[in-house]
């Protein structure tokens, strides 16, 4: 059933609507577990929208291995989702720093509380991201330390390739999933792939995790699939390749490979000159998990990040 | 005056974007002025260049106080003011939400670590900023509620109001939070435009910190004494919310008194010009601030008001 968790008005004729699709089973409801896939935070992240429709389709597939409630909330910045805009349209405001929001407050407060009003009494939360549109990325999970303890299992369930635990700045306490895990929804934060684009293998290999994640929960009873073991890494692990030079990147290796101490992954070239800037070359093996994908190039800006052996 | 450049950023497309310093006097690092940290405030940058022509003519008359010395930095961000951008960059990063900064970041990490570095060490930090919800403020001080901040000292620009907000997570990337982390006594000023100059709050604000620097001994001038700030903390405003969407036509302004009941707008069906609300004054006060685009959503904030004090 599809509903409208909040409706607001907009100046000219359409209101901005939140929505979600609620899959219950065939059978009573009461007292089932519930899990909700969130995704469309930042509107040029598409990848969740083919893990929320492709969830769906599995559920409605075989309705009958359905033991619990299933949330989806493919949009939860809809106009952003129909502008390709990161941050909420008119605000130019990142929605993911505007939680838990204020139910008595302006119209995004409301927006970001009624959200996290409606996903409270969910027994998980998967909140679902891409990369942005300057960086290619593996299928990982992004933990906050001060919840690893109680996330740690369900992450190692997601089949992503990699799980990245990180320290907490002060600015991750406005998003979503920290309002969430602080609320007691153990909640889940996934990226992969790559801003305004859908990697379909990417988005097979999480459904996977989520259907092995909804079976560890008893929501559904269906055939499990086998999920693989992630890398677990803390910051200390992975090495930030950054541009010393301005210019245009030219990567000279695929995305999701190992590589070795002193490989050259790129080059960042000069277009008026016809000459190298700059040759990147890692100061350590490991797993390129993290490449960049827009060329223009200031410096400082993220090439690569590596995670080390 | 002594011009320094504190940062550059390089481009492959632009010329180099340097954040330029115009520095007065010498001796402690005793006031740092900074302006459009945004492409879109216009109106800071202007306030700050109307200061360092004050400044120069002040120190070519020795009016500035010995062993004293004052940085202005008219705008942190040329790139973004050059194509009419509030954001830096094809990722658009909101300099005044990137601080402190690292120097092995991303390009706005570099700009804001190198800019702190430079102005950590000043005594007095004063920042003209602007608010992300678009309107128009009455002119005020206003500080992070640090645990470090100073309302005695903001009282000494002679604005109408000084008002302390308690921060929220997102607030300690900005430079106000992080010059009073670094022991800085920081304070933002705001005026009544961003992107349109205007004249008489600009000469209000560059007043406000001539007469700060004098009441601090940093430079010789005759001012005015300016109002005996009121002090108020944020969430004691009234928030005036709209119940409909639609072309807002307000009647009153930032500064204006109201009285309980009194039409402050009008949302307009933008279909059939018919009237869809009427917003009333929900006590009696001070208009704050006020919205001034023409359309508003439902719950936007319409205008948020002091309540009267007194008679």
């Amino acid at each position: 059933m599809i509903e409208s968790i909040i409706s607001m008005e907009l100046p000219a004729g359409e209101h901005l609507a939140v929505r979600r699709n609620r899959i219950c089973p065939e059978t009573e409801t009461k007292g089932c577990r519930r899990i909700s896939l969130v995704s469309g935070i930042h509107g040029d992240e598409l990848e969740g929208q083919y893990i929320c429709y492709e969830t769906a389709r599995r559920v409605k597939e075989h309705p009958e291995y359905l033991k619990g409630i299933v949330d989806i909330y493919p949009a939860l910045n809809p106009l952003g989702i129909d502008m390709a805009s990161r941050t909420v349209p008119r605000l130019d405001m990142d929605m993911n720093r505007m939680f838990p929001g204020d139910a008595s407050g302006d119209m995004m407060e409301r927006v970001t509380a009624a959200v996290v009003d409606s996903i409270i009494g969910s027994d998980i939360c998967i909140d679902l991201h891409a990369s942005d549109i300057f960086v290619r990325e593996i299928p990982q999970v992004r933990l906050s330390e001060d919840f690893a303890e109680a996330l740690l299992p369900y992450a190692k369930m997601t089949n992503a390739d990699m799980i990245w635990m990180n320290a907490t700045a002060t600015v991750h306490e406005s998003t979503l999933a920290h309002s969430l895990n602080l609320l007691g929804v153990p909640t889940l934060v996934l990226e992969m792939g790559q801003g305004h684009d859908i990697h379909r293998s990417f988005g097979n290999q999480i459904v996977d995790g989520i259907f092995r994640i909804m079976s560890e929960m008893g929501i559904w009873e269906g055939p499990e699939p086998v999920v693989q073991e992630p890398a677990v890494s803390s910051d200390g692990e992975v090495e930030f390749i950054r541009s010393a030079v301005d210019g245009v990147f030219l990567p000279l290796i695929e995305h999701n490979h190992y590589v070795k101490k002193g490989d050259l992954i790129g080059e960042v070239v000069d277009p008026f000159e016809g000459t190298v800037k700059q040759q990147i070359r890692t100061e350590r093996g490991g797993l390129l998990f993290t490449l960049r994908a827009y060329p223009v190039v200031y410096e400082g800006d993220l090439l690569a990040r590596i995670l080390t052996e | 005056m002594f011009e320094r450049d504190i940062y550059t950023i390089h481009s492959t497309y632009r010329e180099d974007m340097h954040i330029k310093g115009f520095q007065f006097g010498k001796g402690e690092k005793s006031a740092c002025i900074v302006g459009a940290a945004r492409g879109n405030e216009i109106q800071q940058m202007y306030i700050c260049s109307q200061l360092v022509k004050t400044l120069r003519e002040l120190e070519n008359n020795g009016c500035i106080s010995a062993g004293k010395q004052i940085l202005v930095i008219p705008t942190i961000n040329a790139y973004s003011v050059n194509i009419s951008r509030r954001f830096f960059g094809v990722k658009e990063a909101d300099i005044n939400r990137s601080f402190p900064g690292n120097d092995y970041g991303e390009p706005a990490d570099r700009l804001t670590n190198a800019l702190l570095t430079e102005i950590r060490d000043y005594v007095y930090g004063i920042q003209f900023t602007s608010f992300y919800r678009p309107g128009e403020f009455v002119p005020h001080v206003r500080m992070m509620e640090t645990g470090y901040q100073n309302a005695s000292l903001a009282n000494l620009f002679g604005l109408p109001y000084v008002v302390v907000r308690k921060p929220v997570p997102i607030d300690t990337k900005t430079l106000n939070y992080n010059w009073q982390d670094e022991m800085t006594a920081a304070f933002s000023v705001y005026t009544n435009q961003n992107n349109q100059i205007d004249e008489v709050s600009a000469r209000q604000a560059v007043a406000a910190v001539l007469r700060f620097l004098k009441r601090m001994g940093l430079i010789r001038y005759e001012s005015h004494s300016g109002y005996i700030s009121h002090v108020l903390y944020e969430k004691d405003l009234s928030d005036v919310h709209t119940n409909r969407a639609g072309i807002f036509r307000g009647k009153v302004h930032a500064g204006d008194d109201v009285r309980y009941g009194n039409e402050m707008a009008e949302i307009i069906d933008p279909y059939d010009g018919s009237v869809r609300e009427t917003i009333l004054a929900p006590t009696d006060g001070i208009v704050f601030f006020a919205h001034t685009e023409a359309l508003i959503s439902e719950k936007d904030i319409a205008y948020r008001l002091i309540h009267r004090l007194h008679e």
